[in-house]
């Protein structure tokens, strides 16, 4: 008897709970956030994770979209690359997510790309790239390299007068291609094959010293010599500290960097790095309201006064901000709805002026240079006069400089080659 | 505001040593007094301006002021835009100073200040004041690395100013590298044979850069007529690639050698617990992690002391990391004894929960070790060969640390019972020897040393989580290269190591140098599968 009712209590309570969750998921809108939580890409990821479910959590407190609240389910990919293509299916076909915000590295997004067009998800990618890719379902929010690399070089050769370039970068697709891009950049611009070094390392390399000694003997050949650096992570502390220590100094060479913000300056002694630059769309030392507001925002979600801001959040920022209007000009969180809805959507950047999305998926943004203080944050030296729009196809590249990505009909195509009037095959 | 300007400015005219042109000209003064004053609201490029009028009117009595600036230390106060030069003292109060005498103010508060902004063409800028400021009133030393940096630029008017140094009456040291630029200066503008050849002859083996640079454009320069003068400077030439083609071969020594002494610090411990004892402890690893934490948290707690947090912390990473390898003896591996694949996963395992404990307590984030004063910088020899300090240490670091665990192992009677048990665990046992404490105290041995390893690292490379794992895999590849259970082994493969790698990396790059010296070991091992010294007898068996 005790029993018959036990099992029927668990029955009813079962049943309730399946009710209740079909309710519930009716009533929200669920947004997945796919970024690694531990392994080494943790010290990044973890970050902009926060950064949504504080979105998430503003969005709700505006009452939510479509007169539903948004729900943020959160998996750990763990820094495995195959991993990330799992949890996405997962994120698509169990939970059933309407939008994602996810990857940091190119590999991890280059896995997740087909596991998105097979289920036709939505992704929001926040972090500065190679380049030569435009998905349907992917919007990049971060920097392609006409945003951020050849402005860069622009600055150092203008106004620095540079005339010798050594480009290092860790041993993976992203510093390949960019150097790839930049080194033909470099020679459309009259630099002679022997005043460019290309040198990459392993990830995590903490063994400088024969490098630097080779970029110092690079360096006294009496023209003015820069580094171009992408090197990634963890490897930028020692390399910068070796630098500092063999007595090559922000004046004589100056480093710049593509993947050096203020997360990653904030865990080291900046004493050695002063001087040194980076190039990001975004800068946490850059005065706007707008800005000031964010920055505010951030420190009380965390709890943590200490805590810095920096591009990829200024990305993921833009790009859930521009999604959840895309959502409410739809009407409706079905994806080819919001794709279509946000071509051509527009939204403040924290550093003034304004973000807009263009028909290849990719945004118009500004791109400025800062010098590293010693407080770790940058004191911007340049920054271009109007926002830069997004190339998702380099047009230094003998294999992609034909090519364009647009998303509006006619073309409806990620590489459409402009030559032969055709979209070189890709889905869809 | 204008009166303390003026005050400020009369402090430091009437603390200026008596006889210099600023006391004996008054009518500079309020220039330069004026100048100061537009220093806090000037733009960047503004800031570069009156940094060369402040040369001009203050001439050497500006170099208190210019080095603070390039130090970053310059800040005016908001309320009366009076300059000040500010830094943090040990319990990181920000501390102010008068830039023209050096007396102490009161402690600032930061939002009451507003830094004066620098960037890189304004430091050059500086430097380059500084550097002429040096050349007439700096020490010897200055001024010998003032007429370094002017060889750069042999404009007339640097020119002019070597000569009143000169004049001034410089050293011997400072005398011959004027020489030197006289000599460049003849090369590139007499067309006196005779004078252009002696000219050659001095700058002949010189390693300076801009030497080398000069030679090599008047050797490219089709305008150039006369073929003495290119053979002579092609001889010269030679000479110097000679030379510089020498020091880049000790300067790759040293950084093999350093390298190595890395891998020697890295493995020394395993060769402990996995050479003496057997063990194969994946989690050795975490022990060097724990090592350099234990630096970090060291310096958090004495933020007064960072110059001498080094030392402290080597013991201490010695305790925690030997007291956590006891710990793991005790509770995991007595418990799995002869048997190596359930060691290795109850390792691994201990390795990631060590790792998720450092990021649970301390965060993801890597941690901020600073690196004492006595640790930066380098050791400079000539122009194209310099030590850099921490290195250097580290290198000796690692050979005492080889050498105390020698010791150890050779005269302690802790020592003579761990070679005891490692040869012959039952014997030892029947002899009275407690073969479970020396077990502990020898894993505790070998991870305190990993420990000790840490504090070294911590000074190379970033203090985080992962920390131990990117060592891991070097360090048995040095144990086994060197011969299991051999200490002397450990030493010399990890240096072949070190040398084979960096004098690979320059024709291969790093990545490919790694592969090429993994690639070879292989190859070894499979020849000699014992290693460079294979231990001989029956305790091998």
């Amino acid at each position: 008897m005790k029993l018959k009712k036990f099992v029927a209590g668990l029955a009813f309570a079962a049943g309730t709970s399946v009710i209740s969750s079909a309710v519930l998921a009716a009533e929200t809108i669920k947004v997945g956030v796919l970024h690694s939580l531990s392994g080494t890409m943790a010290i990044s990821e973890t970050t902009l994770k926060d950064t949504v479910l504080m979105m998430v959590d503003e969005q709700n407190r505006k009452g939510g979209l479509l007169g539903k609240k948004l729900e943020a389910v959160v998996v750990d990919p763990a820094s495995d690359w195959p991993l990330f293509a799992e949890k996405a299916r997962e994120l698509l076909t169990k939970d059933k997510v309407d939008v994602i915000f996810g990857c940091w590295t190119s590999v991890s997004r280059k896995s997740v790309l087909p596991v998105i067009e097979e289920l036709n998800g939505l992704m929001f990618y926040p972090v500065q790239y190679e380049g030569e890719e435009s998905s349907k379902n992917v919007f990049y929010t971060g920097a392609s390299p006409n945003q951020q690399a050849i402005p860069a070089v622009d600055y150092l050769m203008s106004d620095l007068e540079v005339e010798r370039w050594v480009l290092a970068g860790t041993d993976y697709v992203y510093p390949r291609t960019t150097n790839k891009i930049l080194e033909a950049y470099l020679e459309s611009k009259g630099v002679a094959k022997e005043d460019i070094l290309v040198n990459y390392t392993p990830f995590g390399h903490s063994d400088w010293q024969s490098i630097v000694s080779d970029i110092k003997k690079f360096g006294s050949a009496g023209k003015k010599t820069a580094v171009v650096s992408t090197i990634n992570g963890d490897a930028n502390v020692p390399f910068y500290k070796e630098l500092a220590n063999q007595g090559v100094s922000s004046e004589d060479i100056p480093v710049v960097a593509f993947s050096v913000g203020e997360e990653e300056l904030s865990g080291i002694d900046t004493g050695p790095l002063v001087g040194h630059l980076a190039a990001w769309n975004y800068f946490q030392g850059i005065d706007s309201e707008a800005n000031e507001y964010f920055v505010q925002q951030w420190k009380k979600f965390i709890g943590d006064e200490k805590r810095v801001t920096n591009d990829p959040m200024e990305a993921t920022y833009i790009g859930f901000n521009m999604w959840a209007k895309a959502v409410e000009k739809a009407g409706t969180t079905n994806v080819d709805a919001v794709e279509q809805a946000m071509i051509g959507i527009e939204f403040p950047n924290l550093t003034g002026g304004v973000a807009k999305m263009n028909k290849n998926h990719h945004l118009s943004k500004p791109v400025f240079i800062g010098e590293i203080q010693d407080n770790g944050q940058f004191e911007v030296v340049w920054a271009t006069d109007d926002v830069v729009a997004g190339d998702a196809w380099s047009d230094f590249l003998p294999g992609s400089k034909d090519l364009i990505a647009d998303w509006t009909a006619p073309i409806k195509c990620g590489n459409y080659n402009t030559e032969s009037k055709a979209c070189s095959g890709q889905a869809k | 505001m204008k009166f303390l300007l003026h005050s400020l400015w009369l402090v430091a005219a009437l603390l200026l040593p008596a006889g210099s042109p600023l006391a004996q000209t008054p009518p500079t003064a309020p220039a330069v007094g004026e100048l100061l004053q537009q220093i806090p609201n000037a733009s960047l490029k503004k800031t570069g301006e009156l940094v060369q009028q402040l040369e001009q009117a203050g001439g050497a009595e500006m170099r208190p002021l210019f080095e603070a600036m390039l130090a970053g230390e310059l800040y005016a106060v908001k309320e009366s835009d009076k300059l000040v030069a500010v830094t943090k003292d040990r319990a990181g109060r920000l501390v102010g100073r008068e830039i023209f005498n050096d007396r102490k103010l009161a402690a600032f508060a930061s939002r009451d200040l507003k830094k004066i902004r620098v960037n890189n063409r304004l430091r050059s800028q500086l430097r380059d004041a500084i550097a002429r400021i040096d050349l007439l009133h700096g020490s010897e030393e200055q001024q010998h690395a003032a007429v370094l940096s002017i060889l750069d630029d042999l404009s007339s008017q640097n020119m002019r100013l070597l000569r009143s140094a000169e004049t001034a009456g410089a050293s011997a040291q400072v005398q011959e590298v004027i020489a030197l630029a006289d000599a460049m200066v003849q090369l590139r503008d007499s067309r006196v044979l005779e004078e252009r050849l002696a000219a050659i002859e001095i700058m002949s083996g010189r390693l300076e850069a801009p030497v080398r640079n000069q030679l090599q454009r008047l050797l490219n320069d089709d305008g150039e007529q006369e073929v003495a003068v290119k053979a002579a400077a092609q001889k010269a030439l030679d000479k110097i690639a000679g030379r510089v083609e020498f020091y880049g071969q000790m300067e790759q020594l040293f950084f093999g050698l350093s390298l190595g002494s890395v891998l020697l610090l890295a493995a020394i411990g395993l060769a402990i617990t996995f050479g003496v004892m057997g063990v194969i402890n994946m989690a050795h690893g975490e022990m060097i992690m724990l090592g350099a934490y234990t630096t970090y948290v060291i310096q958090q707690l004495m933020p007064g002391a960072i110059e001498y947090s080094l030392l402290l912390a080597v013991p201490a990473a010695f305790l925690v990391s030997g007291g956590v390898g006891v710990l793991i003896e005790r509770g995991v591996i007595r418990h799995l004894q002869g048997r190596p694949l359930e060691t290795l996963l109850a390792t691994f395992g201990l390795s990631l929960i060590l790792q998720q404990a450092v990021r649970s307590i301390f965060s993801p984030l890597n941690m901020q070790v600073v690196t004492p004063g006595w640790m930066s910088g380098s050791l400079v020899i000539n122009p194209v060969f310099s030590l850099t300090y921490n290195r250097l240490y580290i290198l000796l670091f690692a050979l005492a640390v080889f050498a105390a665990l020698v010791a150890i192992l050779k005269k302690s009677s802790l020592g003579l019972n761990v070679r005891a048990v490692s040869q012959n665990r039952d014997m030892a046992k029947a002899m009275g020897v407690r073969t479970e404490l020396v077990d502990a105290m020898t894993f505790g041995l070998g991870s305190g040393i990993a420990g000790v390893a840490g504090v070294a690292l911590s000074q190379l490379t970033n203090v985080g989580p992962n920390l131990g794992q990117s060592y891991i895999i070097d360090s048995f590849m040095v144990v086994v290269f060197g011969g299991v259970g051999n200490l002397l082994g450990t030493l010399v493969g990890g240096f072949s190591l070190g040398v084979a790698n960096k004098f690979l990396e320059p024709a291969t790059g790093a990545v490919l140098a790694n592969i090429i010296v993994l690639v070879c070991l292989i190859l070894f091992i499979q020849k000699r599968p014992k290693g460079l010294f294979p231990q001989r007898g029956r305790a091998a068996e």
